[in-house]
């Protein structure tokens, strides 16, 4: 358990840096998941809610970086404070951009609201949609407790995500071979396909953030991740 | 993926003096002082790399200023001091009988906390070192001492008074006298005990500044109590508490991940 600072109010701004932040995250995986429910689902209300929450997110997105700003101003933060509001800046950016491509997904629901009839590859989407997801909970719930071994795990297994993406990719272009009238709707879900698999890079992102954050290693472009 | 984690303060824990990887002007071996019983510093390790900026950061009472005094021996001044150990200066032990304190001084030069120039003019204060010397070419001295101004940053702003009595110059620019007096018989190390923390924001920058400029031809080692100065100024950065060396190396490691928990509650704020 890390020590206090003799400034209690510098604590505090720390603290609600990182509360604010996790609201952001929460919203965001809601956003993910109602996008792909939207999709699925054929909501088209579900799909316009997550357009309309979009800029809420952009908005976050801007107040937690002046936050960062003020305190970096103010406090001069070093070390372990330092890393923790240079890791916060950069994870509201992937959250933002997670942010964007939900409300792509949600773009492609609503222009593929006329094809009423489902096509197969929607199970295999569903399937990623839940890696994915699976994947943005790990890694913020990592960051929130500052855990670098579910950081690690995740950063693993976003290889099964690009492993799911190129399967579905190949699904839809054999879906489109085999029957033309359905490749327009193809194209769509396979846009949407991209959209999850950026989302799984994103993951991977913020839980390179936390490695930084905890051990001051920047894992980055890294082949193999190194934190000893 | 390969995946590896170890702790990376394992591997430091029992070297916190690791030696710059470059040239060094000064070695400390295993020094240790006390005041009477009381012990103020303890076995310390440390080399300091040549012109380059060393700083001493930790809270007071940890010994930082004592260890910049053992530099030129500025602690044989007081009564009832032990030291045990070696500080290694152009290969021999400047405790050593055979070293002229005068000339260890002259050649480890220290400037102090509060500007103390002479009641004397500006020149003169400048030119005092050389006289002492021996020195009485005027010609040496005009050129030595305007050499110095300039190297200390001052020169623009007295070259019109230099007959004027130091006294009458600003907090800031006595301190950059002190500087350039101490510059002008051409040291090899600069001590700074504390040499802004009487001055004013600016003056505290042009000092900075100044360090900056020194480094390309002095060895200089500052103490200080303002970190974010240790962090502008330094290219290494030794915490001391409670007179052990704790940890010592550059000043980005030490500001972004330092090794140890305790340099990093001092320097996050989280002491005391």
């Amino acid at each position: 358990m890390q020590r206090s600072h003799i400034s209690e109010q510098y604590d505090l701004e720390l603290s609600q840096l990182r509360d604010q932040l996790m609201e952001m995250g929460g919203l965001v995986e809601q956003q993910v998941n109602k996008a792909c429910s939207s999709l699925v689902s054929h909501d088209i209300h579900l799909a316009e809610e997550v357009r309309d929450t979009e800029s809420r997110l952009n908005q976050m997105e801007v107040d937690l970086d002046d936050e960062c700003v003020g305190i970096i101003a103010k406090r001069q933060p070093t070390a372990g404070d330092l890393r923790a509001v240079v890791s916060v800046m950069k994870l509201i950016t992937d959250l933002e951009r997670i942010g964007d491509e939900a409300d792509r997904i949600a773009k492609m629901a609503i222009s593929l609201i006329e094809f009423e009839t489902p096509v197969d590859q929607y199970a295999s989407f569903r399937q990623m949609q839940q890696q994915v997801v699976r994947q943005l909970s790990h890694a913020l719930d990592a960051f929130a407790r500052l855990d670098v071994e579910s950081a690690l795990r995740v950063i693993e297994d976003d290889h099964d995500i690009d492993r799911a993406y190129t399967k579905l990719v190949k699904a839809c272009v054999e879906g489109m071979q085999s029957s033309p009238t359905e490749a327009e709707h193809l194209v769509g879900l396979m846009w949407a396909t991209r959209a999850l698999e950026r989302i799984g890079d994103h993951c991977k992102n913020i839980s390179e953030y936390v490695i930084y954050q905890v051990k001051g290693k920047d894992v980055r472009h890294a082949d193999d991740v190194n934190i000893g | 993926m390969e995946t590896q984690i170890t702790d990376p303060v394992d591997e430091v824990s029992e070297n916190p003096g690791r030696s710059p990887d470059e040239e060094i002007s000064v070695v400390v071996n295993d020094l240790s002082l006390s005041y009477g019983a009381s012990e103020a510093l303890s076995n310390i390790s440390m080399s300091i790399a040549r012109e380059r900026v060393s700083a001493f950061i930790g809270p007071s009472g940890c010994g930082k200023s004592t260890l910049l005094r053992c530099f030129n021996r500025m602690n044989d001044l007081i009564d009832d001091v032990t030291i045990t150990g070696e500080i290694i200066f152009s290969d021999m032990d400047i405790h050593d009988e055979r070293v002229d304190v005068a000339d260890l001084r002259r050649r480890i030069g220290m400037v102090f906390q509060r500007p103390n120039p002479f009641p004397k003019s500006i020149y003169e204060n400048v030119a005092y070192g050389l006289r002492i010397q021996g020195e009485d070419s005027k010609a040496v001295l005009d050129e030595r001492v305007e050499w110095a101004l300039k190297s200390a940053a001052l020169w623009d702003e007295v070259k019109d008074r230099l007959k004027e009595s130091a006294l009458g110059l600003s907090g800031g620019q006595q301190q950059r006298l002190v500087i350039a007096r101490a510059i002008a018989i051409k040291p090899s190390v600069l001590l700074l005990d504390e040499p802004a923390s009487a001055l004013d924001p600016i003056s505290t920058l042009k000092i900075e500044e100044l360090i900056h400029q020194l480094k390309d031809e002095y060895t200089i080692v500052i103490v200080t109590h303002n970190m974010q100065q240790a962090a502008r100024v330094s290219d290494y950065t030794a915490f001391l508490y409670l007179g052990e060396l704790i940890e010592f190396g550059t000043t980005d490691d030490i500001f972004r991940n330092p090794q140890k928990s305790q340099t990093e509650d001092y320097i996050t704020g989280r002491y005391g």
